[in-house]
């Protein structure tokens, strides 16, 4: 599997500590997770049988993944049989390879597309770019991201460490007709953004997208937006092609309801998101004429193999776990080197992509295990366990190795914290050395690995007992 | 009732005054304290850094130290949580079945101090003194895996001559997180930095936690800042009584 656009990101860390030393996108990003996140409270608190729905959904998607094959053949049958074709591909490139062999048969060199995760997992942009293809962005954030040649920080909202003059100054400098007197009003930037973009709906003859939900029992598709530039670009279009991963299946119409209640919730606070567009193949006289879905795995199957690892196929994508993670909140997205961030993307990156590079293998560590993620998690995706399930993936695959300092650390405290003998003699020797290597009760530097933490804090200094030397001298030895 | 103390490795090696409070706070209760010197780590640190390997022989020390107990207290909701969450997983993943059965008894009889106090023990007011603005960091582990909710505050609220304000984003982490604050330094400090930010504000002279980790980090940001506010853990100042200690508050 393979994200073009982020092939030889820096490990975590290193990223991180360069998005920390942006003020403006600690600014933004305080700001902005900050109001959503009182606003979900209140969306989520209105809900009294929130649990049971939460319990619902996590049964629902689990019982649709485990009988994937038979829901699989299922939705392609129905989409057939209502005019649809359906292309199967196993990874991003051929993903990419019918999507642009589907465009050049429609002969476009250029398609309108709705906002989509998946596409930029495939890197479909780039591989249409490729082949002369311009594929222009009409999810407001989306579009304001690709003038400006930057990433997507956030699922739902692609330009959140953006704010709104900075957003002008890039309509202004890279949106063909922005209007010379732009404000930095939400409303002029949005009316600026708009005229662009219908300029562009009306003369799209592909449209791309993805999908929220793939409904098998009818083959209908789902898109949940807020701005209705999706549903533009979804009905506009002689030709639609939805591009969608295999885990986005529900078996039936029943199963969505509970979803849509869950989904605009969580994600932008919303009792209901603006709109809902559902399609089932093609009708006539209504609509494309012509509709592909190409059903993507790119690791997803990986994904399902692991036991721990499988519940982050339940995701719906709403990003309520970027907007409480105090790690996300501090870092913005780009550092986790995928299109997926925050406590989310730190574990489904690293299950589809594998732990073998070293922004995969940093990204389970991408989190102080708070598990505000969990909390909020309206598929109740047990987040924090599938990080530490994952660091042991990493761990275990570098055994095979030469140890490095950290193995070693780790080996000798271990031997050290399976005996009750040693440990006492550790503190001993520590309790020793406390005049030595503290003063007044505090460390001010230590040696890597743990010179990281004395950087910025004081380390305590042994004390001159510990607690079971006191035990044992206050009450004897044999006192249990 | 007879209650074992499991101490932790980091309070029984850096913090043994937490652990002797909570012996001094439950004695004084009239309950008797029992301490295991076979105990030594619950394996946290080994689990949630990737080792799961070097965990499983402290899985098998903790539940040999306390299989006999109907009862087990420990300062840090962290490490309860560990046992609680994870150490029956990890047991049977060893296949040895007595084991496994063993960790899953223990498991439910693990208690994080002010959960034993207020909803096994079923007491807030436990006599303590101690005249001094303090402010409280409810733990991540106690709040979202132990679940202790506000017992914590309703034990300090009871404590006579407190003056308890509460601390700004207080459910926000602090950015420890064990190795996370070694492996990414650079986040773990730009969380604590907020963490003491919201810490001055209250005013308060001492920051309270029920567990040590959390201390041990935001306190040695605000010693390094030397901002003069102390650390205590909740078991040091409910111990804290006219004749026990005077209320004074642990050196800096």
């Amino acid at each position: 599997m393979s994200m073009p656009t982020y092939l030889g990101m820096p490990a975590f860390p290193a990223a991180a500590a360069t998005a920390l030393q942006d003020s403006q996108l600690r600014r933004n990003l305080a700001h902005a997770t900050s109001a959503i996140r009182v606003k979900r409270a209140a969306a989520v608190g209105e809900l009294s049988d929130w649990a049971e729905l939460r319990a619902a959904a996590k049964a629902i998607k689990d019982h649709t993944l485990a009988h994937l094959d038979v829901y699989l053949a299922r939705l392609e049958e129905r989409v057939v049989s209502a005019g649809g074709q359906v292309h199967w591909a196993a990874d991003a490139a051929e993903a990419n390879a019918i999507v642009v062999s589907l465009v050049q048969a429609a002969g476009a060199d250029q398609v309108v597309k709705v906002k989509s995760m998946v596409t930029q997992e495939t890197g479909l942009n780039e591989a249409l770019a490729a082949e002369h293809i311009h594929a222009l962005e009409t999810d407001l954030a989306e579009l304001i991201v690709q003038l400006d040649g930057d990433r997507p920080s956030h699922i739902l909202v692609p330009a959140i460490h953006r704010n709104r003059a900075e957003i002008k100054d890039i309509f202004l400098r890279d949106m063909p007709g922005a209007p010379a007197d732009l404000t930095d009003q939400p409303s002029d930037l949005a009316g600026a953004a708009r005229s662009y973009l219908r300029r562009t709906f009306l003369h799209a003859t592909v449209g791309i997208s993805g999908a929220n939900f793939a409904i098998a029992d009818t083959g209908t598709l789902v898109v949940v937006e807020s701005e209705g530039n999706g549903r533009m670009c979804l009905t506009l279009p002689e030709t639609l092609i939805s591009v969608v991963g295999i885990e986005k299946i529900l078996p039936s119409w029943r199963d969505l309801e509970v979803f849509l209640a869950l989904l605009p919730r969580s994600s932008t606070a919303e009792r209901m998101n603006p709109y809902t567009s559902t399609w089932t193949g093609v009708t006539p006289g209504d609509g494309p004429r012509a509709f592909h879905l190409v059903l993507l795995d790119n690791g997803r199957t990986n994904a399902l193999a692991d036991a721990t690892g499988r519940q982050a196929l339940r995701c719906i994508r709403c990003s309520a776990c970027l907007n409480v993670c105090p790690v996300y909140e501090r870092t913005g997205g780009h550092a986790y080197g995928s299109p997926y961030p925050g406590p989310i993307g730190a574990i489904i990156t690293p299950l589809l992509r594998g732990v073998t590079s070293p922004i995969d293998a940093s990204l389970p560590y991408a989190s102080s295990l708070c598990g505000a993620c969990y909390d909020v998690c309206p598929v109740a995706i047990n987040i924090p366990e599938a990080l530490v399930h994952l660091r042991g993936k990493v761990v275990d695959a570098k055994r095979h190795g030469f140890p490095g300092p950290e193995r070693i650390a780790m080996g000798a405290a271990a031997w050290t914290l399976r005996s009750p003998r040693r440990l006492g003699l550790a503190q001993r020797a520590a309790s020793g050395s406390r005049k030595l290597v503290g003063r007044r009760g505090r460390i001010r530097r230590l040696p890597p690995p743990l010179s990281g933490w004395t950087r910025t804090r004081d380390a305590p200094a042994p004390p001159p007992e510990s607690f079971r030397a006191w035990w044992a001298r206050t009450r004897g030895p044999g006192n249990e | 009732m007879r209650i074992a103390l499991f101490v932790t490795c980091l309070a029984d090696t850096l913090f043994p005054e937490a652990g002797q409070a909570v012996v001094r706070l439950l004695e004084r209760l009239g309950h008797e304290v029992a301490f295991p010197m076979d105990q030594t780590c619950c394996g946290q640190m080994h689990l949630n850094s990737g080792y799961r390997r070097e965990t499983l022989p402290m899985v098998t020390g903790f539940t040999e130290a306390f299989g006999k107990f109907d009862a087990i207290v420990t300062p840090s909701a962290s490490c309860a949580a560990m046992v609680r969450e994870y150490h029956p997983a990890l047991a049977a993943s060893t296949g040895d079945r007595a084991l496994a059965r063993d960790a899953e008894r223990i498991a439910p009889r693990v208690h994080e101090l002010s959960g034993l106090l207020v909803n096994v023990l079923g007491i807030t007011d436990v006599g303590a003194y101690f005249p001094h603005r303090v402010t409280y960091h409810p733990s991540c582990h106690s709040l979202r895996m132990m679940r202790v909710g506000d017992a914590p505050l309703r034990l300090l609220r009871a404590v006579r001559g407190i003056d308890l304000v509460e601390l700004p984003s207080a459910e926000t982490c602090c950015g420890f997180g064990g190795t996370f604050s070694l492996k990414n330094p650079d986040v773990s400090a730009a969380m604590c930095s907020d963490k003491v930010s919201a810490v001055r504000q209250t005013g308060a002279q001492v920051l309270c936690s029920s567990d040590n980790s959390c201390l041990m980090h935001v306190g040695g940001a605000l010693a390094r800042q030397e901002t003069g506010v102390a650390t205590m853990h909740l078991a040091e100042i409910l111990a804290s009584t006219e004749s026990a200690g005077g209320g004074t508050v642990s050196s800096l």
